[in-house]
C-alpha cells in the first residue's frame, strides 16, 4: 500500500456555515449533525444532513412530501441508526445509542401519526413521560413502600402541572384514545415535555387543527420555549406557522438540504420555490 | 378519583377470592362438598395462579407465551426437591413452613429459568416469540424427563439419563417424582392466590406496570420517552415465571406422583385458554375462568364419554356470547344505567346532606 504524500491530498471545505440565533451563539448548541445520512438498501433516504440548533432556537424543517423529514426525526431520536455521519446531542455523540438512551440525553418527540397510550388515562400518559424523572423501583411499587406513595404523589402533581400548560388538567381522568384529535396532539407534546428534554421535536403539530387552534398552538410553542428554555424543532406543512415562529428554517428535498436560513431567506430562495412549485416553463 | 376507581376494582377482585374461599372452607367443614370437588380445591388454586401469572405476560405485557407449563414444571420439581431436602436434612416437621420454603425455592428456580429463557426470547416479537417460548417449554419438559435426583444422607446427587446414583431417588426420569409428601393445603393455595394478586395488581398500578403497558400499547413511543423496553418485558416475564413456579410447587406437592409429562404443551394451552376466556388483560376474568373451567370437567361427569365434547362446545359458546357485539352493547347499556342510578342516588343523598 502506497501512502499518498501530503502534498497530493486534496483538501475540501467542511460545510460548517450553520446558523443559530444570536442569543445562543456563545452557548453549546443542543444539536449538531455532521454528514448525517441513512441508506435503505441502496436508496439514500437522507444524505449529507448538516444542521446546528441553538440552545433556545425554534427551528423548522420543511419540504415536499417524501423529502425525508420524518426520517431525519427518526435518525435524531435513534429510532433508525444512521449509516453515515454523527448526531451530537448537547455535546455528546449518540453513536450506538438506542432511542431510550437518546431520550435520557434530552431529546423528546411527538409523532406524525399520533402514538399515545390510547387505553390509558391522560394523566397516566403524562406519568409515563415522567418515567425517568420521578422514579422508584419495582419492589417499592409492589410492596407499596412509603417511597411509592411519595413518588406517586409527586408524579400526580407534576403531571397536572404539565397538563395545565394546555389547560388540560381537567381531562386528567379521560381515556387518552377518546380525546379529540387536537387534544391528542397537545397531549403528545405534554408527554414529550414530561421527559424534561433539551430539544423537543414536533412532527406536524398543527396537522388537523383549524386556523384558530393553530394560532393558539403557535403561542404555546413560544410559551414552552420561554418557560422551559429549550430548543424546539418542528416539521410542518402549515407555512403560516413555520414562517410565523421558526427562527432557522431548513428545507429538505429528496433527502438533501436545499436551503437553510431565516423565513425571508427561504421565501425568496429560487431553489425552494422550484422544489415546491416546479420549474417555470421556458419561452 | 381515578386511583379510587382502580382501588375499588382491585378490592372487588380480592373480595371475590376471599368470599369464594370462605364459602368453600365452610362447605368443607360442614361436609357438604363432594369428595371429587374437594380434591379439586388445590388444583383450582394452582390454575388460578397460573392464569393470573400468564395474564401478566399475555395481557399486560402483550407477548404471547406458549411455554408457561415449563415454568410450572421447574417449580414443581425444584419444590419437591427442596421439600424433601428440608425433611431429610433438617427433619423439618412443620408442614406449612416447609411448603412455604419449597414454594420460594420453586419460585426462585423458575425465575432463574425465566431469566435464562427471557434473554434470547424477548428480543423476538409476535409469532416468533410464541414459537420460541413453545420450544423452550418442550425443552424444559424433556430435560426434566431424563433428570435423576437422589438424596444420600442429606447429600444431593444429580444425573442425566442415569438412574445409578446413590441414595433414595426423589426424581427418577420419565417416572417423575414418586412418593412425594402431600403437604399442599387449600389454605396455602388461597394464600398463594392472595400473594399473586398482591404482586400482580400492585405491579400493574405502579411506575413499572405503566412502563410495561406502555411498551405493549406503543413500543416506539415508549422508547421515545426513555423506557427500556427489554428491561420491562423481562420484568413481566420473570415475575410471571416466579409465580408460575410457586404454583407448580403447590401442584407438585399435592400429588404423590408427578411426572414431567404432566407439563406438556397442552397444559400451556389450557392456561392460555383460561386467560383468553377470562379476557386478555382482565385479572378477575382469569380467576373466574380458571376456577370454572377446572370444575367444569367434573360437573360434566354425567355426560361420561362425551365430556370433552361438551367442554369444547361450552368453550365455543362462551367465546361466541362474550364476543357478540349485540350482547356486548346491551351489557354496556345495562351497566351504564345501573351506574347512572347509583350516581343519581349518590347525588340525591349529597343534596339531602
Amino acid at each position: 500500500m502506497t501512502q499518498k504524500r501530503q502534498s497530493e491530498t486534496r483538501m475540501v471545505p467542511v460545510p460548517s456555515h450553520s446558523i443559530v440565533p444570536e442569543r445562543d451563539v456563545d452557548k453549546r448548541p443542543v444539536l449538531e449533525t455532521r454528514h448525517l445520512g441513512i441508506e435503505f438498501g441502496g436508496l439514500k433516504a437522507v444524505e449529507d444532513f448538516n444542521l446546528t440548533i441553538g440552545k433556545t432556537e425554534i427551528a423548522g424543517l420543511i419540504g415536499p412530501n417524501g423529502a425525508g423529514k420524518t426520517t431525519v426525526f427518526n435518525l435524531l431520536t435513534k429510532v433508525y441508526q444512521p449509516t453515515n455521519g454523527v448526531v451530537i446531542l448537547d455535546g455528546k455523540d449518540t453513536a450506538g445509542m438506542n432511542a431510550a438512551q437518546a431520550s435520557k440525553l434530552g431529546i423528546a418527540r411527538t409523532f406524525q401519526n399520533i402514538r399515545l397510550f390510547g387505553n390509558m388515562s391522560v394523566e397516566d400518559n403524562v406519568r409515563i413521560g415522567l418515567h425517568n424523572q420521578i422514579r422508584y423501583n419495582m419492589f417499592t411499587g409492589i410492596l407499596r413502600a412509603p417511597a411509592f406513595w411519595k413518588q406517586e404523589k409527586a408524579q400526580h402533581e407534576k403531571a397536572l402541572e404539565l397538563l395545565s400548560i394546555f389547560d388540560m388538567q381537567d381531562m386528567a381522568d379521560v381515556q387518552a384514545g377518546s380525546l379529540p384529535y387536537g387534544a391528542q396532539r397537545r397531549l403528545e407534546i405534554v408527554r414529550a415535555l414530561a421527559t424534561n428534554p433539551k430539544l423537543l421535536l414536533l412532527d406536524e403539530p398543527a396537522a388537523g387543527m383549524n386556523p384558530h387552534e393553530t394560532e393558539e398552538l403557535m403561542e404555546n410553542i413560544i410559551k414552552i420555549r420561554d418557560q422551559f428554555q429549550i430548543a424546539i424543532m418542528l416539521i410542518e406543512h402549515d407555512m403560516n406557522l413555520v414562517m410565523g415562529i421558526c427562527e432557522g428554517i431548513c428545507v429538505l428535498n429528496y433527502g438533501r438540504i436545499i436551503a437553510k436560513g431565516t423565513a425571508s431567506d427561504i421565501q425568496s430562495n429560487p431553489t425552494v420555490i422550484e422544489a415546491y412549485l416546479g420549474k417555470r416553463k421556458e419561452g | 378519583m381515578k386511583i379510587n376507581k382502580k382501588l375499588l376494582n382491585n378490592l372487588i377482585t380480592y373480595g371475590i377470592v376471599i368470599i369464594a374461599f370462605i364459602i368453600c372452607q365452610s362447605m368443607v367443614s360442614t361436609g357438604t362438598m363432594s369428595r371429587s370437588l374437594k380434591g379439586q380445591l388445590v388444583p383450582i388454586c394452582v390454575w388460578i395462579v397460573m392464569a393470573v401469572s400468564l395474564n401478566l405476560v399475555v395481557g399486560v405485557s402483550g407477548e404471547l407465551s406458549l411455554g408457561h407449563a415449563g415454568f410450572m414444571s421447574v417449580g414443581a420439581f425444584s419444590g419437591i426437591v427442596v421439600s424433601t431436602w428440608l425433611l431429610t436434612r433438617f427433619q423439618m416437621d412443620n408442614e406449612p413452613l416447609r411448603l412455604v420454603l419449597a414454594m420460594i425455592g420453586g419460585g426462585v428456580c423458575a425465575g432463574i429459568a425465566g431469566v435464562l429463557i427471557g434473554i434470547p426470547v424477548l428480543r423476538l416479537r409476535g409469532d416468533y416469540l410464541a414459537i420460541v417460548t413453545l420450544a423452550f417449554g418442550e425443552i424444559i419438559r424433556n430435560v426434566i424427563n431424563c433428570l435423576y435426583i437422589s438424596f444420600d444422607n442429606g447429600k444431593m446427587h444429580m444425573a442425566f439419563n442415569n438412574s445409578d446414583i446413590p441414595g433414595k431417588l426423589i426424581i427418577s426420569g420419565p417416572k417423575g417424582a414418586v412418593g412425594v409428601d402431600k403437604i399442599a393445603t387449600f389454605v396455602m393455595g388461597f394464600i398463594l392466590i392472595m400473594f399473586t394478586l398482591f404482586v400482580v395488581l400492585n405491579l400493574i398500578n405502579s411506575r413499572s406496570g405503566r412502563a410495561i403497558m406502555a411498551t405493549r400499547d406503543a413500543r416506539i413511543a415508549a422508547e421515545s420517552v426513555g423506557i427500556n423496553v427489554t428491561k420491562y418485558k423481562m420484568m413481566a416475564f420473570v415475575t410471571s415465571a416466579v409465580l408460575a413456579g410457586m404454583a407448580g410447587t403447590l401442584y407438585g406437592l399435592n400429588f404423590s406422583t408427578v411426572a414431567a409429562s404432566k407439563f406438556k404443551f397442552d397444559t400451556s394451552i389450557l392456561v392460555l385458554v383460561f386467560v383468553v376466556l377470562g379476557g386478555i388483560g382482565s385479572i378477575r376474568g382469569s380467576i373466574i375462568a380458571a376456577a370454572l373451567l377446572t370444575v367444569l370437567p367434573e360437573l360434566l361427569r354425567a355426560f361420561s364419554d362425551y365430556r370433552m365434547l361438551v367442554y369444547a362446545i361450552v368453550l365455543i359458546l362462551v367465546m361466541l356470547v362474550t364476543n357478540n357485539p349485540m350482547l356486548k352493547t346491551r351489557m354496556v347499556s345495562i351497566t351504564t344505567t345501573i351506574k347512572q342510578k347509583i350516581g343519581r342516588k349518590g347525588g340525591k343523598e349529597a343534596e339531602q346532606e
